[in-house]
């Protein structure tokens, strides 16, 4: 693999933001997740649980529901709007005002012709989906207090609407509520406060179930109004329901950061009198899980510890696969991250600034040594007027250019360095990517087209792949680009030749190692050695990797992580154990690893430990034993 | 050698109680539960045991109730039997079949009980649901469900520990009488309910968790509302079943949980515990009733001895605790507090135990010794004395002697003397000093007697390992490492020296009663030696490794065992052993004690005549109280349990008993001439008498007696020229057309006299008689079966 100097950058304070809202769509397998700061990310569940798009977020604008209708997404905020999201320019396509004071909740019928929206003044809205946009169509009888969740029944004759200390439940044609349920207030202290239906949900057999903010799960019978049964579940709050969609099994994400399932079972086996029943509980979050999703095969949850849970459900996926492994998504799938590789100059992306650093000087004492003094650029980095949150960003290799852009715009600055001092000009560009050679060709990648920028035209089409590239990078000298896919492929396309290169073809031929196949999270950043064109460096959150082209490819028996044993061998048999994927898991929770030009590695980090530092205290819960 | 074909080793009085989980009758109202080689049946309320349903050979391993008739219960035992007892009144009703090993804990309700007995199962717990459908089995980490009808297992395994530290292996099961889930309790504490458990991947279970450590008993109520469990935390847990988060507690029950059962109506909760006792719960709210077994720890450190009043066992019982034993109604008599200290559980404390006592001759005085060595401390040591308060029946501290002795104490004994007035006791400890303590009666400090030391004595700074006083209390023998020295108690004067190297000397004995004038003793270089006190030699040695030398104090013998659990009694003065024995059990017997009979056996073969006068009684290594019994008392034993009287050639039931001999009757009758005799009354018949004598629950329907009694009597009111074949067939015509006639001689009185006629020997009156006397039995008949 070769020694490097080591720049470990742990001063990257990149925070996510907490998980609010997820809306699964389970035609087309996509997950919509809307965070805290209003930002929205759609996850590909059938490419390896891929980010495939993200809409960053504006100020003020919070999504509070997210709802699919077909492929359309929907969402509604405490700014009293409604939403629907262009998923092909990945912004927002119209916003409507609701004229109903904040609105709580989104929820479309099964047919997907209508939205019902509930808002803060008590009135459930319908809105009719038309083919371009949504149309007000009438409000159902206005009640006293807050609509704060909102079901439809699957006939879309009845929606039952989750408020204060109650449920009601709506016939839909009329706009008449039909039953007004009671749900009963916590004991003791809580007994003064009004209780909050955080969701419910309208099954086909008209039973109801509530999750409130008592801890209970409970469930009523809809054509009768009665309560069937309680499930106290949580000493807090329940705050979400999920039902999965044979509703054969049911979610509920509590404040202690659980999720419980409960499950409808015939009590014996050969009858068919069956009862929903608590059975089991799944603790993958420290803080509320805010929103579920109950997929086929698995329980997906988020919420305020910002990571995104997806827990299969082990009775209905193959043993010891892919699928039957718990994925927890801690970071966004693209790099925030930009080097000038040139200058020794670290670009960092927050949802609202840039942070500009320069690398100091490392005494070279191997990596513990690895202090960078900070060249600081703090006052100068970004804050732009408006309120839309940063797509994306990039330095330039000698770091002269800076570039970012926002779902509206696109700036180009030049950056001086006068000393210790930066200056920032403004330029107008639209160039959000450069290549290594800044000076000659630049292209602008997007996902697979190529165009050279400088003539605006298409050089040629790179074969379609099924899953989506998560990172590629045009070789400098070679002028190949190699790609990775989400689903771990590596492809290398001679630009000169317009074909895949022959160790690309040998690649594919022989397969990946199955240890390869089987990490899961994407590569983010691909970046290649300037001293020996065969080294490709690339990184996914866990390990950095060096393939070394020049070298056998490993076979599905070879020891694959063999760094360490490789090392323990004497030097002349090294050789012929070594195979060309090199992988190093020193660094964890990798946002970015890039080679500079005076051949050390910068390495920037940002352990998980730190992020849950950096969360608010969870809710206390007694702990045996403590 | 002498043989010993009619003398075996028995587990008798003191066995575990909590063995295996208790059964609760029909009407709660007994309790069954294995013990040792009997099932016991204890009165729930009253704690008296009831019944001792003896005749298994071997450990009883399992009872079950009849699940066709809920007055019978099946057990099963090691000896490779099942049998079938009726419980009320304790009759052994049938021994049901042989096969090796039978050792399943049966609990099943209503799979045939044959079925579970045959499967000679090491499964940790065994368990059907209530109708029958399927079977479930735990073991290690795997919980095993075979569903009957479809003949097909599914197989559930969990992993053998997570990142969190839990540990799943499965401890207990239970399964619910209605709905179809199993609960199974885990070594880390969790319970888990299993549902769906009919696929094999789609099945699901939730996890309750209260134990903090492994949850030993899990139970169902016989509603399945309520799901009861218990373990080390000795706190009763009741779940609400479907309402997981309620659940009740009852704590402080004394001792770990080892097995609940529940009785049918769900009133009953009977919990047994890890210190052999049953506990009787009345609807998880009171304990009504506790069943004390002898308690047995981890090692007896006392000696086993016998109280002189109360002819009651007395060793260590709880911590702190010496335990008054009764073994002949087998049962605790009552714990006595020695430290008067509250014990604390938990492991790895160092806590005062008691270590040795002693009783004197008449049971006026218990001396006891306890101590407690803590890490990098001195040993704290505390002699009490006790006296025996006549009115209140027990002991009461008399004098507490703080650090009697520098180190421990290695042997204390009380002077034998029966008559003087002045008791004495000695106490020998590692410090290389004897302590003399004597009551002195009288001080102008004290009110009343207290004891002092008397006399401190030591001899050549040797440490005293044993000491014993002879049978008349004028010799003290003390043995320090090889040499025993003989003192005077009356002068404190050294009178002789004994010493037979090599070898310490492990045990001292006098001999008694016309053996008195030696000394035997044990050295750790495997000898048995007996001097003659009277001309202070040796009068007898032999090579024999013996670990364990105690006397009769009712007759001259002695008895000795050998490492190897080989026993011999034998007389000093005699050169032959009464009685020897070769491994009377595994391992090595480290206590025993001769127990006084409450009646002397009079046994006249020389072999078994040495428990004429008293039993041995013996601790194994495994802590089993064991005893020696001989031919004659098991017969006896065996004779005075009731039991039916058995023809081997039919399938018994008590019903054949009754219809056998009445068929035998009318058997008898048919062969009898014409001219027999009028029967003899009803009442007086053999089959009446049976029918009076049997249990009414052994008896078949009301209705099919009835008939058969009305034929019965029919035949000794007819005619006696007709063949009693006919006469039955007639009596039958006449029932069945008793009505008809009724009805008809309203209208046809002549049609009815025809046919009267028409009947040959029966003249009008005669038929009308008979037509009484039908009506007559029938009222007796259906008063009697009233009643």
């Amino acid at each position: 693999m070769g020694e490097f100097k080591v720049h470990r950058v742990r001063f990257f304070d990149y925070m996510p933001s907490a998980i609010r809202a997820m809306a699964f769509n389970s035609r087309t397998e996509r997950l919509a997740l809307s965070r805290a700061d209003g930002a929205l990310e759609v996850f590909n569940f059938a490419d390896s649980y891929f980010q495939e798009k993200v809409i960053p977020g504006q100020d003020g604008r919070a999504v509070e529901a997210l709802c699919w209708v077909r492929g359309r997404l929907f969402s509604a905020g405490l700014n009293g709007e409604i939403t629907e999201y262009d998923l092909e320019n990945l912004r927002p396509k119209y916003t409507m005002e609701a004229y109903g004071g904040p609105v709580w909740t989104i929820c479309s019928n099964s047919q997907g012709t209508h939205l019902a929206i509930g808002c803060e003044d008590g009135t459930v809205k319908i809105f009719e989906v038309l083919e371009e946009t949504i149309r007000f169509q009438r409000n159902l009888d206005r009640q006293k207090g807050r609509i704060i969740s909102l079901s439809w029944h699957p006939s879309g004759a009845l929606i039952a609407a989750g408020m204060m200390d109650m449920i009601k439940v709506f016939n839909a044609e009329s706009g008449h509520a039909t039953h007004r349920l009671l749900v009963e207030r916590g004991v003791g202290a809580s007994k003064s406060r009004e209780v909050v239906v955080w969701s419910v949900a309208f099954l086909s057999d008209h039973t109801i179930i509530s999750g409130d903010s008592a801890g209970k799960v409970q469930v009523w019978d809809g054509v009768t109004g009665t309560l069937v049964r309680t499930h106290l579940v949580t000493k807090w709050d329940v705050l979400a329901l999920s039902v999965s969609r044979d509703e054969s099994s049911l979610l509920a994400g509590t404040s202690e950061g659980t999720v419980v399932q409960f499950q409808f079972i015939s009590s014996t086996v050969d009858q068919h009198d069956k009862e929903w029943v608590r059975t089991r509980t799944f603790k993958n979050h420290t803080h509320d899980v805010r929103a579920l999703a109950h997929t086929d095969t698995a329980v997906v949850s988020g919420g305020m510890d910002t990571q995104l849970v997806v827990r299969p459900l082990l009775e209905k996926v193959e043993k010891n696969t892919q699928e039957s492994a718990l994925r927890k998504i801690a970071f966004p799938h693209r790099s925030l991250v930009s080097c000038g590789k040139k200058a020794g100059m670290l670009l960092f992306q927050f949802h609202g600034h840039l942070e500009l650093w320069r690398l100091g000087e490392s005494d070279g004492h191997g990596e513990e040594k690895h202090t960078c003094t900070l060249s600081e650029t703090h006052g100068g980095c970004q804050r732009w007027q408006g309120d839309d949150h940063i797509c994306c960003s990039a330095l330039s290799p000698c770091g002269g250019w800076l570039a970012y852009s926002t779902i509206s715009s696109v700036r180009l600055y030049r950056l001086q360095y006068n000393g210790s001092n930066i200056s920032i000009t403004k330029v107008g560009s639209s160039t959000p990517s450069f290549s290594n050679h800044s000076n000659n060709c630049r292209f602008l990648i997007a996902v697979c087209f190529l165009y050279l920028c400088v003539h605006v035209q298409l050089h040629c089409t790179v074969p379609v792949y099924s899953s989506c590239p998560t990172a590629m990078a045009i070789h400098p000298t070679t002028s190949n680009l190699v790609m990775v896919h989400a689903d771990q492929q590596i492809f290398e396309y001679s630009l000169v030749q317009k074909e895949y290169t022959e160790w690309s073809r040998k690649l594919q031929k022989q397969g990946l190692h199955h240890l390869w196949l089987a990490r899961d999270t994407p590569i983010t950043h691909l970046t290649f050695n300037p001293r020996n064109p065969a080294h490709i460096i690339m990184h996914d959150t866990y390990m950095f990797c060096i393939i070394d082209q020049n070298l056998p490819l490993p076979d599905q028996k070879t020891l694959f992580y063999n760094q360490m044993t490789l090392r323990s061998l004497p030097e002349p048999e090294r050789t012929s154990h070594s195979h060309s994927f090199k992988i190093c898991k020193t660094f964890q929770h990798l946002l970015c690893v890039s080679l500079l030009e005076d051949h050390s590695l910068v390495v920037v980090e940002r352990p998980l430990l730190d992020i849950a530092s950096q969360l608010p205290a969870p809710v206390r819960q007694k702990k045996f034993a403590t | 050698m002498v043989e010993h074909g009619d003398i075996r080793v028995v587990h008798r009085g003191g066995s575990k109680i909590n063995f295996r989980e208790p059964v609760l009758s029909h009407d709660s109202r007994l309790l069954l539960c294995a013990s040792g080689e009997c099932v016991k049946v204890f009165s729930s309320s009253t704690e008296e045991c009831v019944h001792d349903l003896q005749g298994h050979t071997d450990l009883v391993t399992g009872v079950l109730l009849n699940p066709s008739n809920h007055l019978q219960a099946y057990s099963c035992s090691a000896d490779g039997t099942v049998r079938l007892w009726d419980f009320t009144d304790g009759i052994l009703i049938k021994v049901q079949l042989h096969c090796h090993h039978v050792s399943v804990q049966p609990l099943s309700v209503s799979v045939f009980v044959y079925l579970l007995m045959c499967m000679c199962v090491t499964l940790t717990r065994l368990l059907s649901s209530s109708q029958g459908e399927y079977i479930a089995s735990a073991k290690g980490l795997h919980l095993e469900v075979y569903f009957f009808k479809k003949q097909k297992s599914y197989r559930f395994s969990l992993k053998e520990d997570n990142k969190k530290g839990a540990k799943n292996t499965f401890t207990c099961l239970s399964c619910h009488p209605k709905d179809d889930c199993i609960a199974t309790g885990h070594e880390d504490g969790k319970i888990r309910l299993w549902r769906n458990f009919n696929h094999k991947r789609e099945y699901t279970y939730s996890t309750l968790h209260w134990h903090h450590s492994a949850v030993s008993s899990v139970r169902f109520t016989p509603e399945g509302t309520n799901l009861l469990s218990g373990g080390v935390e000795s706190v009763l847990v009741q779940w609400r079943y479907n309402q997981e988060t309620q659940k009740d507690f009852l704590p402080r029950l004394g001792a770990a949980i080892t097995h609940i059962a529940v009785s049918p109506d769900g009133e009953l909760f009977c919990t047994a515990h890890s210190d052999n006792k049953l506990t009787v719960i009345q609807s998880c709210v009171k304990v009504s009733a506790v069943i004390q077994g002898l308690v047995k720890g981890e090692s007896v450190r006392t000696d086993l001895m016998v109280d002189p009043r109360s002819k009651a066992l007395v060793l260590n019982g709880k911590p702190g605790h010496l335990q008054f034993y009764s073994l002949q109604r087998d049962k605790q008599l009552y714990n006595l507090d020695i430290v008067q200290q509250e014990y604390i559980h938990e492991s790895g404390l160092q806590q005062f135990e008691v270590v040795k006592a002693a009783f004197d001759t008449r049971g006026n005085w218990l001396a006891t010794v306890e101590e407690r060595k803590q890490k990098d401390s001195t040993l704290e040591l505390n002699l009490k004395l006790w006296a025996y308060d006549e009115q209140t029946q027990s002991f009461v501290l008399n004098t507490t002697v703080s650090g009697p002795h520098e180190a421990r104490i290695t042997a204390m004994c009380f002077c034998h003397t029966a008559d003087s007035q002045t008791t004495m006791l000695v106490s020998a400890s590692q410090d290389g000093h004897f302590k003399a303590w004597q009551l002195e009666s009288n001080h102008y400090f004290y009110e009343g007697p207290f004891w002092s030391c008397d006399f401190v004595g030591a001899y050549h700074s040797l440490v005293p390992e044993c000491c014993c006083f002879s049978a008349d209390g004028s010799l003290l023998a003390i043995s320090f490492q090889e040499v025993v020295t003989v003192w005077s108690p009356a002068s404190w004067e050294l009178l002789t020296t004994l010493s037979q190297p090599p070898g310490a000397i492990r045990d001292l004995c006098f001999g008694r009663q016309s053996c008195s004038k030696y000394l035997l003793g044990t050295t750790a270089k495997n000898l048995l030696c007996c001097w003659n006190l009277l001309t202070c030699t040796l009068e007898w040695s032999t090579s024999m490794d013996v670990s364990l030398l105690l006397s009769d104090p009712l007759s001259e013998n002695m008895a000795a065992f050998c490492s190897h659990a080989g026993l011999f009694v034998f007389k000093p003065s005699e050169p032959r052993p009464l009685f020897s024995h070769k491994a009377i059990c595994s391992g090595k017997v480290t206590r025993a004690v001769f127990a006084p009979r409450e009646e002397m056996l009079e046994s006249c073969e020389e072999s078994s005549q040495w428990l004429n006068r008293s039993q041995l009684y013996f601790l194994t290594q495994y802590m089993d109280l064991m005893t020696f019994i001989t031919k004659a008392e098991e017969d006896r034993l065996m004779a005075s349990s009731k039991r039916l009287v058995i023809d081997d050639s039919v399938a018994v039931t008590p019903f054949y008993l009754l219809l056998g001999k009445h068929r035998q009757q009318q058997q008898e009758k048919q062969d009898r001439s014409f001219s027999a005799e009028r029967n003899q009354l009803p009442q007086g018949s053999v089959a009446i008498k049976e029918l009076l004598h049997t249990p009414a629950h052994v008896l078949p329907s009301a209705s099919f007696l009835c008939s058969m009694f009305v034929r019965s009597l029919l035949i000794s009111v007819t005619d006696k020229e007709k063949k009693s074949e006919e006469e039955e067939m007639e009596s039958d015509k006449e029932e069945e057309s008793e009505c008809e006639m009724e009805a008809s001689t309203m209208g046809q009185g002549q049609t009815a006299e025809a046919q009267e006629t028409a009947a040959p020997a029966l003249t009008k009156a005669q038929a009308r008689e008979l037509r009484r006397v039908k009506k007559l039995d029938h009222s007796w008949l259906s008063s009697l079966l009233d009643s």
